[in-house]
């Protein structure tokens, strides 16, 4: 049997959440209706508390929604229960089980599922083998580091050869180094196998590496739906401008540079040094980055940054600059929704 | 909602074996108890009439109570505090890194896995007036150990009850000291040291206030065995010497072979449920008195 | 140089006073085993019955027949060994259904649980000792073990380990269909073997030196236990026989010593979690 071959679109149509009762009650997600196609790498991207991992455990069977209606294939599966689902999932602190070896924790998912011996061993083996942990298949994973307990995590997902990938957070345990590798090769992964995968992350850099697009969730509900790329050039939102992108869009006050209600939103790339420009300000730190320079200025509508060519002719500390907006590259909010208008 | 129930049935099913035997061998007998507490009842337990409330008063100020009663609290007047103090005694003696320190570690604890009546026989051997070892060597000096023999008189039958029981009880005691000990923290030690504080004022000043949470619990537990004492009274004295009722606690009078109210269910009852309430009320008062005295870390 | 030798000479005080205090600790134990040691007259030949000289097991010997020890050690084991096992498991099952799974009541329920723990045997012997006989229990096995198979420190003890298991080890088992029973069996058990084993142990000390309940149901020679047993080798009228007692106290001692040398570590842990823990 090849890994993949399943069809799995998830559709969620108008899905909430809300947790406690009466006074104490919240809403964790908020209608949220969302297309997640075949063979798709979705991201839902969000901070803290926005609803994305609640979004993605009501996916898994976790939690119940609220309302609304979650669809895995053609199938209405509010109802159904986790196991019948076709679905695997790689947990934030992996959930291995810490007195199995690494190899009883691969199998473990083909054992409840009454598969046999000999081909259970055979599906272990073939899924660290992918994932490089041949050598580690006897020890425990307290005896394993981080990335290779992440490993066996993933292993231990993909033995089930699932319809559909879930992983919440699955690298925000790892150093820096280890989760730029690692960023590779669930993508890698993705592609061999050609199934669907649903991400949560708050990691702006995994979103915009990895995603084939991306979910951006706030307060439960959903800002905008897009591939990376129509994300960070067309954000919905002043939500979204200033969520994606390091470092954040410049979003200037009501007034500024347009109408009273519309807020002018600016790439730290598109705001460039502008002998005459129309805004006045000075320059209170300057960040030399090798590949590039990052200048920081105080002005009347608040805190500015440019984003500049190292090779650029630059200002020194508190100099007075003028900046100005790259015409092509203005974003406009509504000052009151913070909503796209052009 | 949903989902609550439909973990309800696994939990039921999960739940009954104690439910059960809780219900049956712990809660039914509670209140039954406190039932017929309030009844008077011929030896056949059949015929009961109702005797009111006050019959709980009544069991508890008549004169067999009373004395039991006495005998309990004495009993727990003579081993608490020495048993604390000993427990607390070894435990220091005993927190220091030296090589070795693990054998007498485990012989100062060796009493607490001895059952009550082990411990017991132990001192029925031990102060037997004719044969005893005690009564030979230390009878120039304490002549009642060989006439009539500690357990043989009235007057210091019990405190020969208490010795037995505070030596029973000594593992427990120094057990759990020394993990009180053991987690406070070195640097107040290091700290007191810095300041000058000789090792007397690091003891009263570092050591006890930071051991009040062990020395609660066990004053607790030292307190409730004793007001619960039965076992030693029935293999040493039981209830005695004689016909005295010098060591008749208040379980001894409850069960013991030759209590007086052996069959009457009513008053049984009713000082059982007086024994629990006093454990209680005990239990509550020491909570209350050490109170803010208790330092809990951080 | 000078604190050196103060340094040493307090390190041989505080050895000699540990010497001393263990000593006095151990005496009667100590006592009471070598006159189980010695033959008839010589255990009574007191100071020399302290010395460990012409040892025999004779006494111990006719303590064990006399007594017949060897069946009342078999009914304590048994006992003890099946409320163990009893308590271990219903302890888990319940505390399973209060640390990892939601029903209406939980809260109160849990709280009722705790409230029993405040009942002590001795307030509830009165009327077991009727519910046992209408039963037909007394004088049985199903007497001694049955009111035991519950104990409400031991939901509480395993309900507290299970609840510092993380919560995705059960929702990563669900997601693989795993159930309730096989949860318990092959993950959350397992990883509470530390506190199952001092439960264990405490729970079998516990029923081995339980003295009042059986001395209140058991009245004929079969199903008494050890503890009963050697009530019976207590002879006050006949001081020839008395140091068979001794032998008595020896053989049903040293099964306990042996568990806790073996088992120190486990039986604090037991002791300790009510008492740090609160």
């Amino acid at each position: 049997m090849a890994y993949g071959a399943h069809v799995a679109q998830v559709r969620l149509e108008s899905v909430t959440k809300r947790f406690g009762e009466g006074d104490d009650q919240v809403t964790a997600v908020d209608a949220v209706s969302l297309d997640i196609h075949d063979h798709e790498f979705m991201i839902l991207l969000g901070p803290s508390g926005c609803g994305k991992s609640t979004l993605l455990r009501m996916v898994a069977g976790l939690e119940d929604p609220t309302s609304g209606d979650v669809y895995i294939g053609e199938e209405w599966v509010n109802n159904t229960q986790p196991k019948l689902r076709d679905i695997a999932m790689v947990f934030q602190s992996y959930a291995l089980y810490p007195h199995k070896t690494v190899r009883a924790n691969i199998e473990f998912p083909l054992k409840v599922r009454g598969v046999g011996k000999a081909e259970r061993a055979a599906e272990a083996q073939r899924a660290a083998d992918v994932l490089g942990l041949t050598d580690y298949m006897r020890r425990k994973p307290g005896q394993l580091s981080g990335g290779q307990r992440q490993r066996v995590a993933l292993a231990r997902a993909i033995v089930r050869n699932p319809a559909v990938f879930l992983m919440d957070e699955p690298l925000s345990n790892l150093d820096a180094k280890l989760r730029g590798d690692t960023r590779a090769e669930l993508v890698d992964l993705h592609r061999r196998f050609d199934s669907t995968f649903i991400y949560v992350t708050h990691d702006q850099v995994e979103a915009m590496t990895m995603g084939s697009r991306v979910a951006v969730l706030n307060a439960g509900r959903l800002e905008q739906v897009g591939t990376p790329q129509d994300v960070y050039d067309f954000p919905a939102s002043a939500f979204v401008a200033q969520f994606i992108g390091t470092p954040p869009m410049n979003l200037l006050p009501p007034g500024v540079l347009g109408t009273d209600d519309v807020q002018v939103g600016i790439r730290p790339e598109h705001l460039l040094l502008t002998p005459g420009g129309r805004l006045q300000a000075t320059v209170t730190q300057i960040e030399h980055l090798g590949h590039e320079v990052l200048l920081h200025a105080e002005s009347a509508a608040g805190r500015l940054v440019a984003r500049l060519a190292p090779s650029a002719a630059l200002p020194a500390m508190g100099d007075s600059v003028q900046l100005d907006a790259d015409a092509q590259h203005m974003h406009h909010f509504d000052a009151t929704t913070g909503v796209r208008v052009s | 909602m949903k989902r609550k129930l439909r973990d309800l049935p696994p939990a039921l099913l999960m739940l009954v074996p104690s439910l059960a035997l809780l219900g049956v061998w712990t809660i039914y007998p509670l209140a039954r108890a406190i039932d017929y507490g309030h009844k008077r009842c011929d030896s056949t337990f059949r015929n009961c009439t109702d005797a009111g409330w006050d019959r709980y008063s009544q069991v508890f100020q008549s004169k067999q109570f009373q004395d039991a009663l006495m005998v309990s609290l004495k009993l727990a007047v003579m081993t608490v505090p020495i048993g604390l103090v000993l427990g607390i005694g070894l435990a220091v003696l005993a927190d220091k890194h030296l090589k070795g320190i693990g054998i007498f570690r485990t012989i100062f604890s060796s009493t607490v896995a001895t059952g009550v009546a082990v411990a017991s026989l132990v001192w029925f051997v031990l102060l037997q007036p004719q044969i005893g070892v005690l009564a030979d060597l230390l009878s120039d000096w304490f002549p009642k150990l060989k006439n009539p023999g500690l357990l043989n008189d009235p007057d210091t039958a019990l405190p020969a009850v208490a010795l037995s029981s505070i030596w029973a009880s000594l593992g427990f005691t120094f057990i759990i000291m020394m993990a009180g000990l053991q987690s406070v923290p070195r640097d107040l030690y290091e700290s007191a040291y810095v300041d000058g504080a000789g090792s007397f004022r690091r003891f009263t000043n570092v050591t006890l206030p930071m051991l009040t949470p062990s020395i609660l619990f066990v004053t607790v537990v030292l307190t409730t065995r004793a007001l619960q004492s039965y076992g030693e009274i029935a293999l040493l004295t039981q209830g005695g010497p004689q016909s005295t009722k010098a060591t008749t606690t208040i379980p001894y009078l409850i069960y013991g072979n030759n209590s007086v109210i052996h069959n009457d269910i009513g008053t049984k009852s009713a000082a059982a449920v007086l024994l629990f309430l006093l454990c209680l009320v005990f239990a509550a008062l020491q909570f209350r008195g050490f109170g803010k005295r208790v330092h809990y870390g951080n | 140089m000078a604190t050196d030798t103060v340094r040493g000479a307090r390190k041989v005080g505080r050895y000699a006073l540990l010497v001393v205090v263990a000593a006095v600790v151990l005496f009667p134990i100590y006592a009471v085993v070598l006159q189980a040691l010695k033959s008839g007259p010589d255990a009574f030949d007191h100071p020399r019955s302290l010395l460990p000289v012409d040892l025999t097991f004779d006494t111990i010997r006719s303590a064990w027949t006399d007594g017949n020890l060897g069946h009342l050690l078999l009914n304590s084991l048994f006992v003890s060994g099946m409320v163990t096992i009893g308590v271990i498991i219903t302890s888990l099952l319940a505390a399973y259904a209060f640390a990892f799974l939601e029903f209406p009541g939980r809260q109160a329920l849990f709280a009722i649980f705790l409230a029993t723990m405040l009942v002590p045997v001795e307030v509830t012997v009165v009327i077991n000792q009727r519910t046992a006989n209408w039963l037909g229990w007394d004088n049985s096995y199903q007497g001694l073990i049955v009111p035991s198979l519950a104990t409400t420190f031991g939901v509480f003890l395993v309900r507290q380990v299970f609840l510092q298991l993380p919560k995705e080890l059960r929702e990563a088992a669900a997601l693989d269909g795993v159930g309730h029973m096989r949860f318990l069996y092959e993950v959350a058990a397992p990883l509470s073997r530390p506190t199952l084993g001092a439960l264990g142990l405490f729970t079998f000390l516990g029923t081995w030196n339980a003295y009042l309940w059986p001395s209140q149901i058991i009245t004929d020679n079969d199903h008494q236990t050890i503890q009963l047993g050697l009530n019976k080798l207590k002879t006050p009228n006949d001081i020839s026989k008395f140091n068979l007692l001794t032998g008595g106290l020896v053989v049903a001692a040293l099964p306990i010593f042996i568990m806790l040398v073996v088992f120190q570590r486990q039986l604090v842990r037991g002791l300790t979690a009510g008492a740090v823990k609160g």
